[in-house]
């Protein structure tokens, strides 16, 4: 059974990946030029799928554990919750600021959310640019490794900008935080803690 | 030949209008409600207000989810009939009310309204409903009340939200009484000429439009009178980011975002911001009440 999954994914072609990243953007945009609030549906939209992304990034290791081998859209995926994120801070900049730049700078030293959502930002650039066979040989799998660790830190500082960003806790990012919680301790609890650390 | 009617929409008798023909022929026999509900009051806006599902369909309501969706979706089983307030505290007449009784005899208005949110958003709104300074002055307050506190209807069976303590219920605000005698606050009871809709706030709410939106109580059943600053609901639950006064004040930014400007509903996905006013505009209403108080530390 896993094996007939297994060999039928790796007969799906990785760019697969990229033409499905791009639905839940269009129905985010699509939906949320119909809302109310289109400015906020939009923003907020774009923000709750870079997180599921970037979470479901994390869940294809574990996966393989159990004998699911999705290690090859592992590179798209990343890169797709990467577009999110600079879409969702591209709303941000744009259509919820309206580039006020006198407001937008203090808030990006001044604002602990925004602060962490952008160091988050910034830390999946240097992985963006080297989601490629050339970076990877470049560096020496070791060291790409080691970077590419990045990951859980950028992904945390991911959910703590969304948890942050609320009045309250909702049961819904609630339930975000408590599911990276379970993928980042797996990881942990498998390879110590140094394992989520670029050393 | 085709027919071309010479007639605009312009030409369409107004809603308002409309409506307050209905109201002056339902109030014909009530001798006590009359006139002054169509006069334009002196202390609305003439921005133009958002529209009828605008303002019914973005609502931060926690007792219906958290959601500014939820309210609309989850508030139609809300029953506010009948409906009674508690006033008590030092009051000279205390008790349980129906609401016809609480409200009889006061004067409704219309009274077009800025809204902003704490959030950074902002709508205009057109509500009615009556003084809340009518009715403490039907009340009467003892010399030593201070300050006016309100409650909202706790009835988790019916509003879903409060399932889950993400807030501590009831709902709780409360003004000092010079900011409730302020010929600004309402207690409003309807919006475009129509009941009050439950994701609004049914039967009851109040608003207080140089304020951060969450100062404006819905669903009000108890009213007292106190010597003491009463204890507020999101100040109770982040007393660093939402004070007691609640004042809009683009100076005073929120812990966590700027205060400095707003974004107005329905101004549509490309008109970026507008600078929020001091007091959302109703300085020179309500800036008397806070002289020489440093607004910075009373946020």
């Amino acid at each position: 059974m896993l094996d007939q999954i297994n060999s039928s994914l790796r007969r799906v072609p990785t760019w697969i990946v990229y033409l499905l990243g791009v639905l839940p953007a269009a129905w985010v945009i699509f939906s949320g030029l119909s809302a109310i609030d289109p400015v906020r549906a939009i923003e907020w939209g774009l923000g709750l799928w870079a997180v599921r992304q970037l979470i479901a990034a994390l869940l294809i290791t574990p996966q393989r554990r159990v004998g699911l081998n999705h290690q090859r859209f592992r590179r798209q995926l990343g890169l797709v919750a990467f577009a999110y994120v600079v879409l969702h801070f591209t709303a941000w900049l744009t259509i919820d600021m309206g580039l006020r730049w006198s407001q937008i700078l203090p808030d990006l030293y001044k604002r602990w959310y925004i602060v962490i959502g952008m160091s988050a930002l910034l830390l999946l650039i240097p992985l963006a640019v080297t989601s490629n066979n050339w970076s990877i040989r470049r560096l020496g799998p070791k060291n790409w490794n080691r970077l590419h660790k990045l990951t859980y830190l950028a992904t945390a500082l991911g959910m703590v900008h969304f948890l942050m960003v609320g009045k309250v806790y909702t049961f819904e990012v609630l339930t975000y935080a408590a599911i990276l919680g379970v993928l980042l301790g797996i990881r942990v609890w498998r390879n110590g803690p140094q394992s989520l650390m670029p050393v | 030949m085709t027919f071309k009617p010479d007639l605009n929409w312009s030409d369409v008798t107004p809603q308002s209008a409309f409506l307050n023909r209905r109201q002056i022929i339902a109030t014909a026999g009530a001798a006590l409600l009359a006139g002054p509900a169509l006069a334009k009051s002196q202390y609305s806006t003439n921005d133009a207000p958002n529209t009828f599902e605008e303002i019914t369909n973005y609502n931060n309501y926690y007792e219906f989810g958290t959601d500014k969706a939820d309210p609309a979706a989850n508030a139609g089983g809300f029953k506010t009939v009948p409906w009674s307030v508690t006033v008590d505290g030092l009051v000279d007449k205390p008790g349980t009310y129906d609401l016809g009784d609480l409200l009889a005899g006061l004067t409704s208005e219309e009274r077009v309204y800025r809204f902003r949110c704490v959030e950074a958003w902002s709508m205009i709104i057109p509500w009615q409903g009556v003084q809340l300074s009518s009715l403490i002055q039907k009340l009467g307050p003892q010399p030593g009340a201070k300050f006016v506190a309100f409650e909202t209807v706790v009835r988790p069976e019916e509003m879903i939200g409060q399932q889950r303590n993400i807030l501590e219920w009831p709902y709780r605000e409360g003004l000092r009484m010079d900011e409730a005698m302020n010929p600004l606050t309402l207690l409003a009871t309807g919006l475009y000429g129509k009941d009050l809709p439950n994701q609004n706030g049914a039967p009851i709410r109040l608003v207080t439009p140089w304020k951060y939106g969450f100062k404006s109580i819905k669903a009000i059943v108890r009213i007292s009178f106190t010597d003491k600053m009463p204890q507020t609901t999101w100040n109770m639950m982040a007393a660093r980011e939402y004070g007691f006064y609640a004042n809009v004040n683009p100076q005073v930014d929120h812990p966590r975002w700027s205060q400095a400007s707003e974004r107005r509903i329905g101004a549509g996905l490309f008109a970026g911001r507008q600078d929020t006013l001091m007091f959302n505009g109703y300085g020179d209403q309500v800036a008397g009440l806070y002289s020489g108080m440093d607004l910075a530390a009373n946020y």
